[in-house]
């Protein structure tokens, strides 16, 4: 194995080769969730509610199931029904019971887009009138969408049954508020006492969808024998296996899930909408059953990230120096608990060292959709307050904005509120580098304003399989659980290339369905590079093992005594004899005589998982007459442990970062007085489009993570945490003006220009 | 099941046949980008749709003595490769090549964009301030009325059911006359005009505007044709006052609603915004000719 600090004697690790999913997804062949077909297939669509909250009272599905061409309708009767119980299949906290409840309504409705009834028939067009048909008697009850408003008293609650948690007493009353966290040390008060400066504010953020490209699509077949086969894009075949089998019933054996290509989850696909649907439509009609949201269902049905309040309180001493930090963060969970609040507070002051600090995180349903994971879920909402408060306690105490944090910045040895002392971390490293990036030199002009803001996320490890095969000449085959979201099919190859001392073209990595490769945990969490790449490693050495077996085995002599090496085995010096290398073609070709197929699994389940930390410095320029904000320049400088393929890295930091600058300036979920969602398509939900944007300039900053074969640390979700911050304080020096409020969209930004009289 | 008709005549009358006896409702079908969509959502449903494209005249561009008579159905795409036009009226160019992408462009026409009648169709205000007029084809044969005068109200036209857009005349301009159009969107591009502003000035050779129109989109149920801006400009150079006094006409026209795209405040002062700085530009467009 390569010693990581080693950096300059890697070979494939922290090259750019050409991605191997790369050629079918540029010339459209790839394929993704909706273009599996399968011989009898038929069309599924949704009954969707047009209420927030109402009460079920009657579906009659005679006329849709009158119609020519249709094979099956179902509701809520037609599935099992499901008692409460905490689910840990997915990313964030989720209950089987409600996951079945959001998949199908049964009693009521909690919001627009809700679905009461599934059809399937002969062709979409058939299926789209039989869901025009189904005729659901609602008796609307009223509706609550802000968090605050919810948490008000004689606000309608909708679930009866959750009782604040986290609380103590008890309360006796249902409320909508369904739990509360902290973490905390220290001595605020004193904290607070000891400050020369002291900022309070409130910070609101807007619910975001993750707007991946690719809808929700799948095909499901449950036959005969009760074989069941989904073909899916998700974040994760077992994490559709596995809610598959729990909300239908059906034995996980019985269930084979096949991931397709994936057009985007950013979080969002780390649970099921369609599937199971499918496989109970499929049930009844005795059908394949293949069923794809359009881009309408995706914004009212699936699931956003939370609008949230961030009240925050920041006390420091004249030179900088933090003295307490309190915040609390009130977060949206949709029509079910489970908001991302934990790691919200968990995330928002890790970047600094602090003695007296608390977080609390507050979970409130209201009538939308239930929240999924989105990229670092939490951390963004909770550090565009604390990271805006640290700007203006900066800006108050006439002090620059990163000596500001390096002043307080979390090192090694620095105990986090949320527990963990940090280690091998690179904080300091991305604001040292930030500060000394040509970008920060740029003269600004009129209108035009620098930010800077901080952000931190854990990544995780977590279970992994991976399995390498020799080939008959040589070449191999890399197949891992993992779906491939961000390149790490490449990451892959080149991890087991690097071992293997061969070109990483000879590699050959697929993804795995579920009845070919171990359990693997979703992609999520930053996890993939970091803990299937333990795994691949894992296999990897095992195989370069089996081969200096053969080698040993050919050469007559002990396997101690061949080193393996650029891909070839070698006699270990002269006393293990003379021979002639033997290439990884030479000992393939005479596997069959030497012990057969040279195969090798890797199992992990990865602990030691490097947290992440990036630092962003942004130019923007206003236009005070109209509100519009211009990105003029952008740094994303991160600690990524080791790129391994840095292009990739790079991708992922821009990615999150622009998805960040979209949830600052534009994004929103506007909501009609009677609780419809209003703008459901990417007309009116107004992503960030290529013209927008200048080139975000990415910079790797490497402190390895000793935990991983090359030191990598997880990349994906740090570089969505402090954009909004960023821009809010590039705005604020641009104008003067503070927005507390996202997003700083143009009606908003001119109305408080005006207001300000600037 | 919802399933419609479609027709692609070869001649105006044939067209305007099956207009006027189609059961049901009936859509025209130009570049389908806003007709389409609306079906695919199920907000429009038209029984008949009367494709008019492989009517001759109905796509290109020809300069004429009265003017450039410009094919209803022409796309975007190939308006923005004439260079004749172009250079002629570079407002009215320029605001049907802002419509979508390069892909919507290959299809989005001027007669659609004005006959879906969005008060926020980004090349109705260019037309109207260049004094455009629509030639009508109908069962009484064609009539010609300015472009204003299509749109009624927010998806309605002053067309019979029989009639439809046959072609467009724009002036030919001449001496020192040239427009503008700006319109304000959150994005850069791909987005629905919040404001919309046409302007088309002549100019004396001081620089003092002799005649003017000034046309605002997306602050009213249609585009309005704002007489008082036209007025706060003739006589005057383009001085701080004149801008002060066409910002003031540009609000005080405005009647807009607030909605996910905009508030009313906002709509109606970056009118007076957009105002001035297209002013500025057929300005000195018209002074530099
Ligand atoms: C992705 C996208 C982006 C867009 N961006 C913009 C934008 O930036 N700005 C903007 O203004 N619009 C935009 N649009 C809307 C649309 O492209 C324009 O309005 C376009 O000009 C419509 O022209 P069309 O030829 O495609 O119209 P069609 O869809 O063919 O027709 C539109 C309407 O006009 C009627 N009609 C068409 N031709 C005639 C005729 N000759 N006589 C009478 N009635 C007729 C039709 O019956 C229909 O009701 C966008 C659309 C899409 C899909």
């Amino acid at each position: 194995m390569n010693d990581i600090s080693l950096k300059d004697a890697l070979k494939v690790v922290g090259t750019r080769p050409v991605r191997p999913d790369g050629v079918d997804k540029v010339v459209g062949r790839a394929q993704f969730g909706g273009d599996a077909t399968m011989p009898g297939m038929i069309f599924g669509a949704t009954v969707r509610s047009p209420h927030a909250h109402a009460r079920i009272k009657k579906i009659n599905t005679a006329k849709a199931e009158a119609l020519k061409g249709v094979k099956a309708v179902i509701t809520a009767a037609d599935m099992p029904e499901i008692v409460s119980e905490e689910a840990f299949v997915g990313e964030g906290p989720m209950n089987f019971r409600d996951l079945s409840n959001n998949l199908m309504a049964r009693d009521k409705v909690l919001y627009d887009g809700h679905v009461v009834a599934a059809v399937a028939a002969s062709s979409m067009s058939i299926a789209k009138a039989a869901a025009e048909l189904v005729e659901v008697e609602y008796e609307v009850l009223p509706h609550v969408i802000d968090e605050i408003e919810a948490m008000a008293d004689g606000a309608p609650v909708l679930h009866d049954d959750v009782f604040t948690a986290g609380v103590d007493p008890k309360p006796t009353k249902p409320s909508n508020v369904a739990k509360r966290v902290e973490f905390a040390k220290g001595d605020l008060a004193a904290g607070f006492a000891a400050a020369d400066k002291i900022i309070e504010r409130t910070y609101k953020t807007a619910p975001v969808h993750q707007a991946y490209i690719e809808p929700h699509a799948c095909i499901a077949a449950y036959n005969a024998d009760g074989q069941c086969t989904v073909i899916c894009s998700s974040q994760g075949q077992f994490m559709v296996r596995a809610y598959c089998a729990k909300l239908l019933g059906i034995d996980i054996s019985d269930i084979r899930v096949v991931p397709a290509e994936i057009g985007g989850g950013f979080g969002g696909k780390t649970l099921v909408y369609l599937e199971p649907l499918a496989l109970a439509l499929s049930r009844k009609a005795g059908r394949p059953v293949r069923m794809v949201m359009d881009r309408v269902d995706v914004f009212r049905g699936t699931g956003p990230t939370s609008g949230g309040t961030v009240k925050v309180k920041l006390g420091a001493k004249k030179d900088g120096t933090i003295t307490a930090a309190d915040a609390e963060i009130i977060l949206q969970a949709g029509a079910y608990p489970g908001s991302p609040m934990g790691p919200a507070a968990m995330c928002c002051w890790a970047m600094y060292d602090i003695p007296n600090a608390r977080a609390v995180g507050v979970d409130v349903v209201s009538n939308r959709p239930k929240v999924a994971a989105y990229r670092a879920p939490g951390a963004p909402i909770s550090t565009f307050g604390t990271e805006s408060a640290v700007d203006e306690m900066a800006r108050e105490l006439g002090l620059d904005p990163i000596e500001m944090r390096l002043k307080n910045a979390a090192k090694n040895g620095t105990k986090a509120l949320y527990g963990p002392t940090f280690q091998n971390i690179g904080y300091v490293e991305t604001l040292e580098a930030a500060k000394a990036h040509p970008n920060l030199q740029a003269k600004l002009g009129p209108n035009q304003g620098r930010g800077v803001a901080t952000g931190f996320w854990f990544n995780i490890g977590g279970e992994s399989s991976a399995s390498l095969a020799v080939n008959e000449d040589g070449t191999l085959v890399l197949v891992s659980g993992s779906p491939d979201i961000g390149g790490s099919r490449a990451s892959m190859a080149m991890m087991a290339a690097e071992i293997l001392g061969i070109e990483v073209e000879h590699i050959r990595p697929i993804v795995g369905d579920t009845a070919s490769v171990g359990f693997t945990f979703l992609t999520g969490g930053s996890r993939v590079t970091f803990a299937t790449g333990m795994a691949v490693c894992e296999a990897t050495n095992e195989v370069v093992k089996q081969l200096r077996g053969r080698a040993a085995k050919i050469w007559e002599i002990d396997v101690e005594a061949v080193e393996w090496r650029d891909g070839s085995a070698y006699p270990a010096g002269d006393n293990a004899g003379k021979f002639e290398p033997l290439s990884l073609a030479d000992i393939a070709a005479k596997a069959a005589r030497t012990g057969g197929p040279i195969t090798a699994k890797g199992a992990v389940n990865a602990q030691g998982a490097g947290p992440g930390f990036g630092t962003h410095v942004v130019d923007v320029e206003v236009d005070p007459e109209t509100g519009h904000v211009k990105v003029l320049r952008y740094t994303a400088v991160q600690d990524v442990g080791r790129a391994i393929h840095p292009s990739y890295v790079e991708g992922q930091i821009q990615g999150g970062t622009v998805q960040g600058i979209g949830w600052a300036l534009n994004e929103e979920y506007i909501y009609t007085k009677d609780g419809r969602l209003d703008n459901a398509s990417f007309l009116d939900y107004r992503v960030p489009v290529a013209s927008d944007l200048p080139a975000i300039d990415a910079v790797l900053v490497e402190v390895p993570n000793p935990r991983h074969p090359f030191g990598a640390k997880g990349v994906g979700e740090v570089p969505i945490v402090p954009p909004m911050a960023a821009v809010a304080n590039a705005i604020c020096a641009a104008t003067g003006v503070r927005m507390t409020s996202l997003p700083m969209s143009p009606p908003k930004l001119k109305a408080a220009i005006d207001a300000a009289g600037k | 099941m919802y399933s419609p008709t479609y027709a692609a005549p070869t001649t105006v009358d044939e067209a305007v046949g099956l207009l006027a006896n189609a059961s049901g409702s009936a859509r025209v079908l130009s570049g389908g980008t806003d007709l389409i969509i609306q079906m695919r959502s199920g907000r429009l449903r038209p029984q008949t749709i009367v494709d008019i494209k492989n009517i001759a005249g109905t796509i290109g561009i020809r300069e004429e003595a009265d003017g450039w008579h410009v094919g209803a159905a022409t796309p975007g795409a190939e308006i923005g490769e004439n260079a004749g036009l172009c250079a002629a009226w570079p407002g009215v160019t320029e605001a049907v090549q802002l419509i979508g992408s390069t892909q919507v462009q290959g299809r989005a026409s001027f007669a659609g964009n004005l006959c879906n009648a969005s008060p926020a169709g980004d090349s109705v205000p260019g037309l109207v301030a260049a004094g455009a007029k629509a030639v009508i084809a109908g069962k009484n044969g064609k009539r010609t009325i300015p472009v204003e005068q299509v749109p009624v109200s927010p998806g309605r036209t002053s067309l019979a059911a029989d009639e439809f857009i046959y072609e467009f005349i724009i002036p030919k301009s001449s001496g020192k006359t040239a427009d503008a159009y700006l319109r304000f969107i959150p994005r850069t591009e791909m987005d629905i005009a919040v404001v919309g502003c046409g302007v088309c000035v002549t100019l004396d050779n001081n620089g003092v505007c002799t005649a003017a129109k000034v046309s605002l989109g997306a602050v009213a149920p249609t585009v309005l044709v704002v007489d008082a801006a036209a007025k706060a400009l003739i006589g005057n150079k383009l001085d701080d006052a004149t801008l002060a006094k066409l910002d003031a006409a540009a609000q005080a026209a405005c009647n807009p609603i607030s909605d996910k795209r905009g508030t009313i405040e906002f709509r109606t002062k970056v009118a007076g915004v957009l105002a001035r700085r297209t002013a500025a530009i057929a300005f000195s467009r018209a002074a530099a000719r």
